[in-house]
């Protein structure tokens, strides 16, 4: 099967766009001038321009609408003027209303509030320079990644400045409970959408045909996030499909010739959400969203969050990715407007177009040095010192830029100059001293505090400072994969090394971004990228550490560590539950206790299994791979365990594990 | 149409269908049509119109050189002349087989193999065929012509093919565009061309039934002026009547500009006599319609001459019309036109045509044809209006009937039109609209003379579907041209040509200018091929009435799914097992 690879990809080789900082031109003028200037945004070519009272009626009067009103109504024995009011509800509730007096107000606070908080704000010029390209071309759809509430204001106020036409934005409905922001939101071109309407036909189609009506005309770029929901982890969440099948439907039905689809990558260098999220991981609930939640979040503006990047990507034409995956004419013998669930050929197309945008998101999603370093810290709980910690830093710089990584490193500046920079930007998560750097995790514990509460308040440090770590996860990844895999494969095999590794990419397909179905692919480009960087050889039918290899392929084991330890605490705890019907509620709360028990009888020492992501994503691993079943018993689902199957996963991940030791050990001989 | 206001014309150019190879003397071997008619570019840098046979014959068309040059980035300099003359040693000698040459002539059949005869023969009208000719380039050809002069002439000649294993292609006009003309390249056996070009007669008319039967040679001109001396008429115009015959428009589902009246070829044929290798095929008797199972007519209808020989139908015929009248409306957009366009047909009002011409057309009718100063007047009171020149577009209309009807029709059309924005536009806008269709052709062969290449292909659609697809498919040429290195950006246009009940037949013409290419031919195939793919994707059909032939083969499956192409395969295995009439179209 290895003869017949496909040609392996390069990521090395990408060539990225430079930066221009924002903000300068802020910081030398007038808000008041800039948020008042004239602003004439390019606009798509056939535009009819429509106001958002027009857009609502032409939503209403649709053939697709008006059907499924029908349907509802002979359905539900409502009358279809009722069914039809209460269609327009939706719609109200759901619909932007963008204007232009909102935006200035925006344009002119946001400028003050960004100067506070970042340093700069970084964009790639010649991609909005394409962007302003592809906005003319077809209608344009803008995929941010999500990681901050700040995404989609930042995004607005970008596309203001640079003259773009302002999207609308698909935001979850919780915005709305917060009252006055959720309107100002609203008229900045926001819209609102429940965050589960599964059976409601008639939510569906209003919301459906709400945004294609908008994207057929060309009325806005429509903007929304591939993963969903932000990030909590800064790792990137496995997409949703529900919102791309909307908007590639008008081309698939040939309403639209094209749809460009522009994935942006944002990072920060310190997420202002950093803590909360944690704590969040940890099970303590998010707050709900309100106006004083927000206004008690003044207290960041006091602080320094660094730099942020915002990198808009190559626009994606809808029709080059579709070519040969659709065929187009399945529309042909049913109006249109009739609606229809995607086959399962389009469903593996939206599919893998999502992973695929959602890579190209991770591509360029800027790496600050800081994220260098938490991961050096988080391999070594004890600390380190600050000059071997520096030196090891410029070490895995060389790694991470051989692997591909687009990292934002100060030119000309000193190895140590800018670790200890970012140690300072960051120092509310570690302690130096004496010249030795730590992780804020062995505070001295309050006299008031349980052994239990001590446990949480170091996880919040190590989940915060894994939140760094995660955004370079996505370069390690393939190269760490094979890495675990070489060393549970017991053998130099390929084939044996390329099943573990498949073994190991399917587990934690729910974990990373692993488009399904290129396992061949990431195990080749896995290869390559060690290979070119001497560590392995990979001959025929082996593969083959070289004896410089050691090192690296350390670094990389310890880099999947957490997870494979993570993932084991889950399917033992699943093992020794002795509660034949527990319900997916009670799933993450027993975990997290049996871990903490784990953690407090000191038989674990990764933190990291606290993180209900972690849980969450180990159980649906579990589920797809059908070592557990969903039961539907009453109003609950509970969560049938295949015991025996569960075991042989854990054992198998424990495999992977068990060798951990020689290589540190190795790793400790090198030093 | 304009030939049929003139008759007096006409009777200058009757052909005297004796000849054998009369047709081909008067008509350009490398290009479309008469030899004495074509455009070119004079000294001056003006275009005009050679030869006496058309309304615009002899005149000077001062601004067609703008808008050639505008429009392909061409230059009067840049020129791309056609071999003059066929090189007679290009042609490869005939593979004869010479029992069957010998029996033909024992059954006193005329024959040739002249090279001259058998390469008029081996093409249609295809780019790729008419580009290679221009080259000199002669691929394989028929090795012999046969030309039978009644249906028993044509029962002989198959009875002998079978018997001696020689493929027959029957060509009738040779207008083909779908490449069914072409001699297959696999074909060992001896190649027949099977020209019924001396099947051309009236053989009665039936005044009480008011129906023709006619031998299915006859070109469409010929047919339509000797019905016309007795006062009727059959009112099947296909734009390529000048040259078709009605054994051609049989074999493919030929459609007519005036269907809205008289129907398209399905609805007017009452009873086809073919010859095939199990022997004739026919219904017997002429009733107007039948509950006996599929209609046989079917499997004529469209075979493309797969099945054998159509040599004798008897036709419907209909009194002259006692008036007829243009008319044209000037929309907006192509939108409001095609809603115009739809709400006529939801009213079942069409008039015998109806046409609706997109704006490049639109101005390419008005800037090249025309009296720019007559209409002057009429496009500035038009942008007064609002209309934006660059948006707006007509649409040609022709009524038929006795005059107060017509009138009354008239008045309904117009009305709907208002609704739509339409404004009246006049009767010469619309007459000059259906010239446009037949020059269209000549034109073709001057832009080949610089650089300039170009087909026109079609399509029917469901109404919702109509704009889509002209959006769609005239946007995707222009990208394939630009992805193929096209310098210029490609004329592009759409224009809505017939309307039915439940959608449309629409035309697309694109032409581009090649310079820079090194396989122009090449490019343009693939860009065609591009656009007919984009076409089905669009819930577009594979042809509406030019056909498949080889050139849309490929599609076939997809279009009627495998158990329809396996059913049309039986009939083709039952009826010609020998696969004799071996032109490998369709199937």
């Amino acid at each position: 099967m290895f003869s017949v690879f496909i040609q392996p990809r390069h990521p090395v080789l990408k060539k990225r766009d430079d930066f221009e900082d924002v903000l300068e031109e802020r910081r030398r003028s007038s808000d008041l001038r800039y948020a008042l200037r004239c602003y004439t945004p390019t606009l798509y070519k056939g535009l009819v321009p429509c106001k958002a009272s027009m857009l609502k009626s032409i939503v209403l009067q649709s053939d697709h609408l008006q059907y499924v009103i029908k349907q509802v109504s002979s359905e539900s024995g409502d009358s279809a003027e009722c069914v039809a009011e209460e269609a327009s509800l939706i719609l109200d509730e759901m619909a932007h209303r963008l204007q232009l007096s909102t935006i200035r107000f925006f344009a002119f606070t946001l400028s003050k509030a960004f100067k506070r908080l970042f340093r700069s704000v970084c964009v790639n010029e010649e991609g909005i320079q394409r962007l302003q390209q592809a906005v003319q071309e077809h209608p344009v759809v803008l995929l941010p990644s999500h990681r901050s509430y700040m995404d989609f204001l930042m995004m607005s106020y970008l596309l203001y400045m640079c003259d773009l036409p302002l999207p609308v934005i698909a935001a979850g409905m919780d915005f709305m409970s917060m009252k006055f922001v959720g309107e100002m939101l609203r008229m900045s071109g926001a819209f609102f959408i429940r965050r589960s309407f599964g059976g409601d036909k008639l939510y569906w189609a209003v919301f459906s045909e709400y945004v294609k009506t908008m994207l057929r005309n060309g009325y806005a770029p429509v903007e929304f996030f591939l993963e969903g929901t932000r990030s909590r982890t800064c790792k990137s969440l496995t997409p949703k499909m529900g919102l791309l099948n909307i908007v590639m439907e008008p081309f698939f039905k040939g309403e639209l010739f094209d749809v460009n689809l522009v994935p942006v990558s944002i990072s920060y260098e310190r997420i202002l959400e950093e803590s909360l999220y944690a704590r969040e991981l940890l099970g303590v609930p998010k707050p709900k969203e309100s106006t004083s939640g927000l206004l008690k979040a003044r207290r960041v503006l006091s602080e320094d969050y660094g730099s942020m990047h915002v990198y808009f990507g190559h626009p994606v034409s809808l029709r080059s990715l579709a070519e040969g995956k659709i065929n187009r004419s399945q529309y042909n013998l049913l109006p249109r407007y009739i609606p229809q669930k995607p086959r399962v050929d389009t469903h593996e197309f939206l599919n893998d177009a999502a992973f695929r945008l959602v890579r190209i998101q991770e591509e360029n999603m800027v790496l600050k040095p800081w994220v260098l370093i938490a991961t050096l810290l988080l391999q070594n709980p004890d600390g380190l010192e600050l000059s071997f910690l520096t030196e090891q830093t410029d070490w895995l710089r060389h790694l991470a830029l051989a692997f591909g990584a687009f990292l934002d490193w100060p030119n000309h500046e000193a190895c140590s100059e800018v670790v200890s920079c970012s140690l300072a930007l960051h120092r509310h998560l570690l302690s130096v001293s004496a010249g030795h750097v730590q992780l804020n995790v062995t505070d001295a514990p309050q006299d008031e505090t349980t052994p239990e509460e001590a446990v949480f308040h170091r996880a919040v440090v190590v989940l915060s400072c894994a939140s760094y770590r995660n955004q370079i996860l996505h370069v390690f990844l393939r190269p760490a994969l094979l890495a675990v895999a070489m060393q549970s494969a017991n053998s130099n095999r390929k084939d044996d090394v390329y099943n573990c590794f498949n073994f190991l990419r399917n587990m934690f397909s729910n974990e990373f971004i692993l488009c399904p179905g290129d396992s061949v692919q990431d195990f080749e480009e896995a290869c390559y990228l060690l290979m070119k960087r001497g560590v392995l050889q990979v001959l025929e039918h082996e593969i083959v550490m070289s004896a410089s290899g050691h090192s690296t392929l350390a670094f990389l084991c310890s880099v999947l560590d957490p997870f494979l330890q993570g993932y084991q605490v889950v399917c033992r705890c699943l093992c020794e539950e002795t509660n034949e019907n527990l319900t997916e509620k009670e799933f993450i709360p027993a975990v997290r206790s049996f871990a903490l028990k784990l953690i407090l009888a000191g038989r674990l020492k990764c933190c990291e299994a606290l993180s209900s992501d972690l849980q969450k994503n180990a159980l649906a691993a579990l589920l797809r791979l059908k070592a557990v079943r969903k039961v539907k018993v009453g109003d609950q689902v509970t969560l049938k365990v295949n015991k025996i199957a569960v075991n042989s996963l854990e054992d198998t991940l424990g495999k992977s594990n068990v060798n951990q030791n020689s290589w540190c050990s190795s790793m400790a001989m090198l030093k | 149409m304009w030939y049929v206001m003139g008759k007096v014309r006409r009777a200058t150019f009757r052909t005297s269908i004796r000849s054998l190879s009369l047709r081909q003397e008067i008509m350009k071997w490398n290009g479309w049509g008469y030899s004495d008619s074509r455009f070119l570019f004079n000294k001056k840098g003006q275009a005009e119109f050679t030869g006496k046979r058309y309304r615009l014959s002899g005149l000077i068309l001062p601004s067609l050189k703008d808008w050639f040059e505008g429009t392909f980035g061409a230059n009067l300099q840049h020129r791309s002349p056609a071999t003059p003359s066929l090189n007679l040693s290009a042609v490869a000698p005939p593979n004869l087989n010479q029992p069957f040459v010998e029996d033909l002539k024992a059954a006193g059949l005329a024959v040739s193999h002249d090279p001259e005869d058998r390469v008029f023969r081996a093409h249609g009208h295809c780019l790729h065929e008419v580009f290679a000719l221009r080259e000199g380039r002669i691929g394989r050809v028929p090795d012999m012509v046969v030309w039978p002069s009644c249906h028993s002439d044509v029962e002989k000649i198959v009875e002998l093919a079978c018997k001696h294993n020689v493929c027959l292609i029957p060509y009738g006009g040779g207008t083909s565009v779908s490449s069914a003309l072409e001699c297959p390249r696999e074909e060992t056996r001896s190649i027949v061309s099977l020209d019924t070009s001396q099947m051309s007669r009236i053989l009665w008319i039936d005044e009480k039934n008011l129906t023709a039967h006619v031998e299915a040679g006859i070109i469409g001109q010929d047919l339509e002026r000797q019905l016309n001396e007795r006062g009727y008429c059959t009112g099947h115009e296909p734009d390529s009547m000048e040259f078709s015959s009605l054994g051609g428009w049989v074999a493919t589902r030929a459609s007519g500009m005036k269907k809205n009246i008289y129907g398209n070829i399905e609805d007017l044929v009452v009873h086809i006599k073919m010859v095939t290798p199990r022997g004739v095929i026919e219904k017997s008797c002429l009733g107007p319609r039948m509950s006996t199972g599929p209609d046989i007519h079917h499997f004529i209808l469209g075979s493309e001459g797969t099945l054998g020989v159509v040599t004798e139908v008897t036709l419907k015929i209909r009194p002259i019309p006692e008036y007829q009248k243009y008319g044209s409306v000037v929309f907006p957009n192509f939108q409001q036109g095609v809603a115009c366009l739809r709400e006529v047909a939801r009213q079942r009002c069409a008039p015998a045509s109806i046409r609706l011409m997109d704006n490049e057309q639109f101005q390419f009718g008005e800037f090249c044809f025309s009296l720019i100063l007559l209409n002057f007047f009429l496009l500035k009171n038009f942008c007064f209006k609002g209309f934006d020149p660059q948006h707006l577009c007509v649409a040609t209309l022709l009524f038929e009937g006795d005059r107060g009807k017509v009138l009354q029709h008239e008045k309904q059309v117009y009305d709907i039109a208002a609704k739509f924005g339409g404004l009246a536009a006049g009767e010469d806008n619309g007459q000059r609209g259906y010239m446009l269709t037949f020059v269209i052709a000549y034109l073709r062969d001057l832009g080949m003379d610089y650089y300039v290449i170009g087909e026109s292909f079609e399509t029917s659609v469901p109404w919702d579907r109509v704009l889509d697809l002209c959006r769609n498919v005239k946007e995707r040429i222009v990208r394939e041209c630009k992805e193929r290195g096209v310098q210029c950006p490609p004329l592009s246009t759409s224009r809505v040509t017939q309307t039915y009940d439940a959608g449309a037949c629409v035309y697309f013409y694109f032409a581009f200018n090649y310079r820079g290419l090194s396989d122009p031919v090449h490019v343009y195939e693939q860009v065609e091929h591009a656009a007919r793919e984009e076409i089905l994707a669009n819930g577009g059909s594979l042809s509406h009435h030019h056909g498949v032939g080889k050139l849309r083969k490929e599609w076939m499956k997809e279009s009627v799914s495998g158990v329809g192409l396996g059913m049309l395969k039986s009939v083709k295995e039952y009826v010609d097992p020998q696969n004799i009439f071996g032109n490998r179209n369709l199937l």
